[in-house]
C-alpha cells in the first residue's frame, strides 16, 4: 500500500491546470477527492507520474442555482451538496444521495466531480445523474463543451472525456415532484449492492412524467426510459410499479461478486426499484 | 493517638479497588493520540523492511532474480531463502509443532506467502524494490477445499514426505496433519444407535480473520557492540517471543530484550511468531542497523494468522422427553499451509472439547482432523481461549437443531439439560471440571428481562401476518447459553514451546506508599493498567490511583505466558491477588514491631493493621510501607517488594446467557438488530464498566463474524476479501444496542474468585446472532444454513424455502 514515485501539481486556475494535462499527456491525472485513486496508485494498479490536484482551483467550487437551472462545481465535496439548504428545495434528492455515499469523513473529502467522472459504475452519483439528465462541462485544450451524462459512459472507467479534459462542473433542471434514492449496501463505506434514483411527476392524480436509473448494476450506470414509459399516465398502482420495474430489470446486467450471485442482484434490483418508486410517488 | 476518620467506607471507597468502575488509565494517552505503537518507533539510521509476496496459492519458485533491487539507490539488501539457510533461519518452528517457510524454499503453499525480504534505506525504496525483484513461478495444481486435500494427489508439503506422523501422532495422508480424539467413541455410538431422538447436521464455521486495527509488526535492533538484541513488537506474548528468539538465533537469552509496547488489539492474531519478525531480526544482524517491518492491512489479512475454518459434523442424542443422552462430533479442521495453530502443545485442536457446553450430556466423543490446504497458516484463538468459540458454535447450533427434530421450545430443551449448580464440580464427558455455575439461575433471569413468552407470542403472530402477506419481514429470537474454558493454564497440562503456562507479578512499594507492578501479561486493549492495580488495592490497601502497572519489556518484568485466551485475570490476576497477600505478610509483621504487639493480635482492616479490641491503634499500608524503609526492624529485610508466579489449579467456566432479537427482510436479506441482551457470570466483577466494554466490544466482533465476516477464496486459491470493503469490519453505523447484566458465581479456586470476561462476548455472541438467524426461519422449515449471513446467504435461505413466491 505504498504508491510509487510521482510529481505533484498544485495549479490555481482551469487554464494551468489544461496546459498541464496537455503538455503531460496520459503520464498525468487529475484528483479530486482522491477516494478512488489514490487507492489505485497505492495498490500500485494506477502508475501515474503526475498528479494534477485540483483542490486550489476556486472556479470548481461552488454551488449555483438560477432558477431552476442547478449548476454544481466539480470540487464541491459531498458534505457541501448535504449542507446546501438551497440545493435541498430544489433538488433534495441530492442530499439524499449524497448521505448514502460511505460515512462522514469520506464525503468531507469526495467531490460531486470526481465521482461522475471516474466513470466507477460503484459510484452513486452517475446514477442519480442520468435520472437527472444532466449535462457534465468539459474543459480541454480546444475550449469548453458540454455532454449529456446519459451520453458520457461508455464502460467501466470508461468515458466521453478526453484524456486531456477537465470535468469542471456538472449542470442540471430542478425535477419537479417527488424523488426517491434508495440503495441497499452491506455496510457503510461499501458500494451498492443495488440503488435506483426515481423521480416522478405528479397531475391529477396520474403519473406526468418520470424518470428511472440505477446504479452498480451494469458495467455503467444505466438510465431506463421503458421504466418511466410504464409508470407515465398511469395511477402508479401496483401493476404499474410491477411493469415498470420489469422494464428497468430488462436493462440491466449485473455481475457476480462478493455481494453475491446475479440472480440475488437481480432480485435485489427488483425490490429496490419498487421500494423507490412508491417512495418517490409518495413524494409526488 | 489516632484519627479515626475517614470512615471505613471512604477508605473502601478511596482504594478503588475490586468492583470499582474507575476509569480507565490509558485512555488519557490513547484519546489524545500520545500512544506508543511499534510503528512510531523511530531510531537513528533505521532501515525499512517490505516483502516480495507470491501472488500464487500453489507454486514452484523457479529463481529469484535481486539485480534490479539491488541496482535500485537505497536498497541494501534483499533476503531469500538460500541467505537465510546457512543460518538454518529458512523455516522456523511453530507453536503447533510444525515448521513454516520463512521465506520460500523451493515453493509457496499459499497467496501472500513470504518470497524475499527488502531491506531499503525507507518504505518508499523498500515498495519500489519490491517491485523489481523478479520471481519466476511455475504453477502447480491447488487445493482449498480440506475434504478435496485429504483425497488428492497432490503433495502440498513436500518436505514432509515420507513422514508417516507429526507432532501430533499418525498421518494417515500427505495432506493430513493429526488426528485426535477425546471420550469415549464406541460407548457414544452405542448411545446413538439405541436413542430415542438423533439429530445430525453438519455446521462449518467459517474462516475469518482477528483483524486487530492495527497490524502486525516489529523493530529489530542488533546492538554489535554490546551484544544485545533488542526487539519490539506486536507482540501477545513477549517472554516467549525472547526465548523462541534465542533459541532460533543462538543469542543468549540475557542478551534479548523483547519490548511490546502499545498494542492495539490482538484477539489472537499477535499470538504467533511471523516471519516478518525473523527477518527483521536477521536483517539487523547483516546490516548493523535498527530495520523496522510493519505490514499493511492487506498483508494482514492475507498472510497473517486466520481464525476458525472447521467443519463440523455432529450427531445429538436424546430421548423423546428431550434428555440429552450423547455427543458425536468429527471436525475436518483446514488449517492452511503450515500447522501454526496457537493452542497449548497437547491441545492440537484447542479447548474443542469444552463442545458439551452447558448441558449434563452423559457421554461423548470428539474426533478432529487437521488438515493441509493452499490457504494462509494460523487457526488462533480469535477473541476466545483455543477453539472455545467453535465448540460453543457447535453445541449450540445442535441444540437448536435437536429442538427442530423434537419440536421443542429451544430455551426449555436447554433448561432441562443445563448442569445443575448442585453438580458442581462437574466432570464433563470430555474430561473438564468445571468450576462453578448457576446456570438455571442465569437462564430464568435472562428470559424474564427480555419477555420470552411475549417474544414467541409476537412471533407467531409475525409468521401468521407474513403468511397473509402483511409483512415481508420475519422476527428471529436468539437463545445462546454457553459456558467457556479460559485461563490457560496449569502448568501440569498446559505449556507454549515447553514454557508452562503460569503467570507472574512482581511489586515494589515505594516509601511514600505508591507502588509499581509489573506482570508477565501484555495488554492490548483490555485496560490491564487500570484492572490489576484495582486487584492489588484492594489486596494491599493502598490506592489504585497510586500503583503503576508495567507489562510488556522482558527486561523488566517476570516471566509470563502473555495474554490471550482470557488468561490475564485468571492467572495473572491471580499472580497479583497472591503478590499482593505476600506483601501484606510482611507488612503485618512491621505492623507489629510498630504497633508493640505480636502479630496475632494484628486484624486487617481496608488498608491498615488494627490491634484487636482496640481499633484506635493502628498502622495504615502508607505508614508501614514508610517503616518498612526508614526502621531497623529486628529480623526483618528492609523494604517491601516481592514476586509472585502462580500456576492455576484449574482453568475458570465463565458463562452466560445471551439472547438476540432481530429483523429481517425476506426480499433483501437485511437484518435489523431490535434487541440484544447480555448476561455474563464472569465470577468476581473487578470494574463494572470494563466489563461492560469488554462485551460490548466482543459482542460487535460477534455480530461481524456471524453477519458478514471472513476470508474466503476462489476456487485457485486467490484470497477475495483481503481489504475492508470486503472485509466486514462493523462501524458505529452497523453496531446494534446492547443491554448488559449480570450474576457473580465466583471461582472457587481463584484466589478473587475471577473469571475472565474479554472473550466471552464473542463465543456467546456468534451462536446467538445465528440462531436468531435460523429460528426466523424456523416456522418455514429450515435446520441449518452456513455462516456468515450476509445479506446473499439470508436471501439463499428465504429463496430456497420458497419464500420469494
Amino acid at each position: 500500500m505504498i504508491p510509487a514515485a510521482f510529481e505533484y501539481h498544485r495549479p490555481v486556475d482551469v487554464t494551468s491546470a489544461a496546459s498541464l494535462l496537455r503538455r503531460l499527456g496520459d503520464e498525468a491525472r487529475v484528483l479530486a477527492g482522491g477516494h478512488s485513486l489514490i487507492p489505485m496508485m497505492k495498490l500500485r494498479m494506477a502508475a501515474i507520474e503526475h498528479l494534477i490536484d485540483l483542490q486550489d482551483i476556486d472556479a470548481l467550487k461552488g454551488i449555483s442555482i438560477d432558477g431552476d437551472t442547478v449548476t454544481i462545481g466539480a470540487m464541491v465535496t459531498q458534505a457541501e451538496l448535504i449542507a446546501h439548504e438551497g440545493l435541498a428545495k430544489v433538488a433534495p434528492i441530492l442530499r439524499e444521495a449524497a448521505l448514502q455515499i460511505a460515512d462522514p469523513q469520506v464525503r468531507y473529502m469526495g467531490t460531486l466531480g470526481g465521482n461522475v467522472a471516474n466513470g466507477d459504475p460503484g459510484n452513486d452519483m452517475p446514477g442519480l445523474m442520468q435520472a437527472l439528465g444532466a449535462a457534465f462541462l468539459l474543459t480541454g485544450p480546444d475550449g469548453a463543451r458540454e455532454v449529456a451524462a446519459r451520453d458520457f459512459y461508455e464502460a467501466a472507467y470508461m468515458t466521453a472525456r478526453e484524456e486531456d479534459e477537465i470535468l469542471t462542473a456538472v449542470r442540471f433542471t430542478a425535477p419537479p415532484g417527488g424523488y426517491a434514492y434508495e440503495k441497499q449496501k452491506r455496510k457503510i463505506g461499501d458500494y451498492a449492492t443495488a440503488a435506483a434514483a426515481v423521480l416522478i411527476g405528479k397531475e391529477g392524480g396520474r403519473v406526468a412524467h418520470a424518470s428511472v436509473a440505477m446504479t452498480n448494476l451494469s458495467d455503467t450506470p444505466v438510465w431506463s426510459p421503458a421504466a418511466a414509459k410504464a409508470l407515465t399516465g398511469t395511477d402508479c398502482g401496483p401493476e404499474a410499479i410491477r411493469a415498470a420495474t420489469e422494464a428497468a430489470l430488462a436493462d440491466i446486467d449485473p455481475t457476480e461478486d462478493n455481494r453475491g450471485p446475479v440472480a440475488f442482484k437481480r432480485h435485489v434490483a427488483g425490490i429496490i426499484i419498487t421500494r423507490a418508486i412508491q417512495r418517490a410517488w409518495s413524494r409526488a | 493517638m489516632n484519627d479515626l476518620s475517614p470512615s471505613r467506607e471512604e477508605r473502601i471507597a478511596n482504594l478503588k479497588g475490586l468492583g470499582c468502575s474507575r476509569k480507565r488509565v490509558e485512555d488519557v494517552r490513547f484519546t489524545q493520540g500520545k500512544g506508543n505503537y511499534v510503528d512510531d518507533i523511530k531510531l537513528p539510521g533505521m532501515l525499512q523492511g517490505d516483502f516480495v509476496r507470491s501472488p500464487y496459492a500453489h507454486a514452484r519458485v523457479i529463481s529469484v532474480n535481486k539485480e534490479a533491487a539491488l541496482a535500485l539507490p537505497g536498497v541494501i539488501a534483499v533476503l531469500t531463502a538460500e541467505d537465510l539457510a546457512p543460518l538454518n533461519l529458512h523455516w522456523m518452528p511453530t507453536l503447533a509443532g510444525d515448521k513454516q517457510m520463512v521465506l520460500a524454499d523451493g515453493k509457496v503453499l499459499f497467496q501472500g506467502q513470504e518470497v524475499a525480504f527488502v531491506v531499503a534505506e525507507d518504505r518508499y525504496i523498500a515498495a519500489d524494490a519490491v517491485e523489481l525483484v523478479e520471481v519466476e513461478y511455475e504453477e502447480l495444481p491447488v487445493l482449498t477445499d480440506p475434504f478435496a486435500a485429504l483425497e488428492s494427489d497432490v503433495v502440498l508439503r513436500e518436505d514432509l514426505e515420507g513422514q508417516s506422523a507429526g507432532a501430533h501422532g499418525p498421518r494417515r495422508h500427505h495432506n493430513h496433519i493429526f488426528l485426535w480424539e477425546e471420550g469415549d467413541k464406541a460407548a457414544t455410538e452405542q448411545v446413538l444407535d439405541s436413542a430415542d431422538v438423533v439429530a445430525e447436521e453438519m455446521i462449518y464455521y467459517h474462516r475469518t480473520h482477528p483483524c486487530p486495527l492495527e497490524t502486525c509488526g516489529a523493530v529489530a535492533s542488533m546492538d554489535k557492540v554490546n551484544g544485545k538484541l533488542t526487539l519490539w513488537g506486536t507482540f501477545q506474548a513477549p517472554h516467549v517471543v525472547r526465548t523462541v528468539a534465542s533459541l532460533l538465533s543462538g543469542i543468549e537469552e540475557h542478551n534479548i530484550r523483547v519490548v511490546s509496547p502499545d498494542i492495539g488489539g490482538g484477539f489472537g492474531n499477535k499470538v504467533g511468531v511471523y516471519p516478518g519478525y525473523v527477518c527483521s531480526i536477521v536483517a539487523s544482524i547483516v546490516t548493523g542497523r535498527p530495520v523496522k517491518w510493519v505490514e499493511d492491512r492487506m498483508e494482514n489479512l492475507m498472510a497473517t494468522a486466520f481464525a476458525r475454518d472447521y467443519w463440523m459434523k455432529g450427531r445429538i442424542a436424546a430421548t423423546k422427553e428431550g434428555k440429552i443422552t450423547g455427543l458425536w462430533c468429527h471436525v475436518t479442521a483446514d488449517h492452511g499451509a503450515f500447522d501454526a495453530c496457537a493452542d497449548p502443545t497437547k491441545f492440537p485442536a484447542g479447548f474443542f472439547h469444552i463442545c458439551t457446553g452447558s448441558y449434563d450430556i452423559p457421554v461423548a466423543y470428539v474426533g478432529v482432523d487437521g488438515v493441509y490446504t493452499n490457504k494462509a497458516p494460523g487457526g488462533v484463538a480469535y477473541r476466545c481461549s483455543f477453539r472455545v468459540t467453535e465448540a460453543a458454535y457447535f453445541i449450540e447450533r445442535m441444540v437448536e437443531v435437536l429442538a427442530i427434530e423434537l419440536g421443542m421450545d429451544a430455551a426449555e430443551l436447554r433448561r432441562i439439560n443445563f448442569i445443575r449448580a448442585d453438580q458442581f464440580p462437574y466432570h464433563s464427558a470430555l474430561g473438564w471440571e468445571y468450576d462453578s455455575g448457576d446456570y438455571h439461575t442465569a437462564w430464568d433471569k435472562a428470559l424474564a428481562a427480555v419477555d420470552y413468552a411475549g417474544l414467541r407470542r409476537e412471533q407467531a403472530g409475525r409468521v401468521e401476518a407474513f403468511k397473509r402477506g402483511e409483512t415481508r419481514k420475519l422476527l428471529g429470537i436468539g437463545l445462546t447459553h454457553f459456558t467457556e474454558i479460559v485461563g490457560a493454564g496449569p502448568v501440569k497440562n498446559c505449556d507454549i514451546l515447553g514454557m508452562g503456562m503460569f503467570d507472574s507479578c512482581e511489586i515494589r512499594i515505594h516509601p511514600t506508599g505508591s507502588a509499581i507492578a509489573r506482570l508477565g501479561t501484555i495488554s492490548q486493549g483490555q485496560g490491564h493498567a487500570t484492572t490489576f492495580a484495582q486487584i492489588l488495592a484492594s489486596e494491599i490497601g493502598l490506592p489504585a490511583d497510586s500503583i503503576t502497572i508495567e507489562e510488556g519489556d522482558t527486561d523488566t518484568a517476570p516471566y509470563g505466558l502473555g495474554t490471550y485466551g482470557s488468561r490475564s485475570t485468571p492467572v495473572a490476576g491471580a499472580a497479583a491477588a497472591m503478590v499482593g497477600r505476600k506483601i501484606r505478610a510482611k507488612a503485618q509483621m512491621i505492623a507489629a514491631w510498630l504497633l508493640e504487639v505480636h502479630e496475632g493480635d494484628l486484624d486487617w482492616d481496608v488498608d491498615r493493621f488494627v490491634v484487636k479490641g482496640a481499633p484506635e491503634r493502628f498502622k495504615t499500608m502508607k505508614d508501614i510501607a514508610y517503616a518498612a524503609y526508614n526502621q531497623a526492624i529486628p529480623g526483618l529485610e528492609p523494604g517491601l517488594e516481592a514476586v509472585s508466579y502462580y500456576d492455576p489449579p484449574n482453568m475458570t467456566y465463565p458463562f452466560g446467557a445471551y439472547i438476540c432479537v432481530m429483523e429481517i427482510d425476506v426480499d433483501t436479506g437485511e437484518h435489523e438488530i431490535r434487541q440484544f441482551y447480555a448476561l455474563d457470570d464472569c465470577g468476581t466483577r473487578i470494574n463494572p464498566m470494563v466489563i461492560e466494554g469488554q462485551v460490548h466490544g466482543g459482542l460487535t466482533e460477534a455480530l461481524a463474524i456471524a453477519m458478514g465476516q471472513e476470508i474466503a477464496y476462489d476456487d485457485i486459491g486467490n484470497c477475495k476479501t483481503a481489504t475492508l470493503m470486503d472485509f466486514f469490519i462493523p462501524t458505529a453505523w452497523e453496531t446494534p444496542n446492547y443491554t448488559t447484566d449480570f450474576t457473580e458465581t465466583p471461582s472457587p479456586h481463584h484466589p478473587i474468585g475471577a473469571k475472565g470476561v474479554g472473550e466471552s462476548p464473542n463465543v456467546g455472541g456468534v451462536p446467538a446472532f445465528s440462531n436468531a438467524v435460523h429460528d426466523a426461519f424456523r416456522a418455514f422449515g429450515l435446520r441449518h444454513a452456513h455462516m456468515p449471513h450476509d445479506h446473499w446467504r439470508i436471501w439463499k435461505i428465504a429463496n430456497q424455502l420458497g419464500l420469494h413466491g
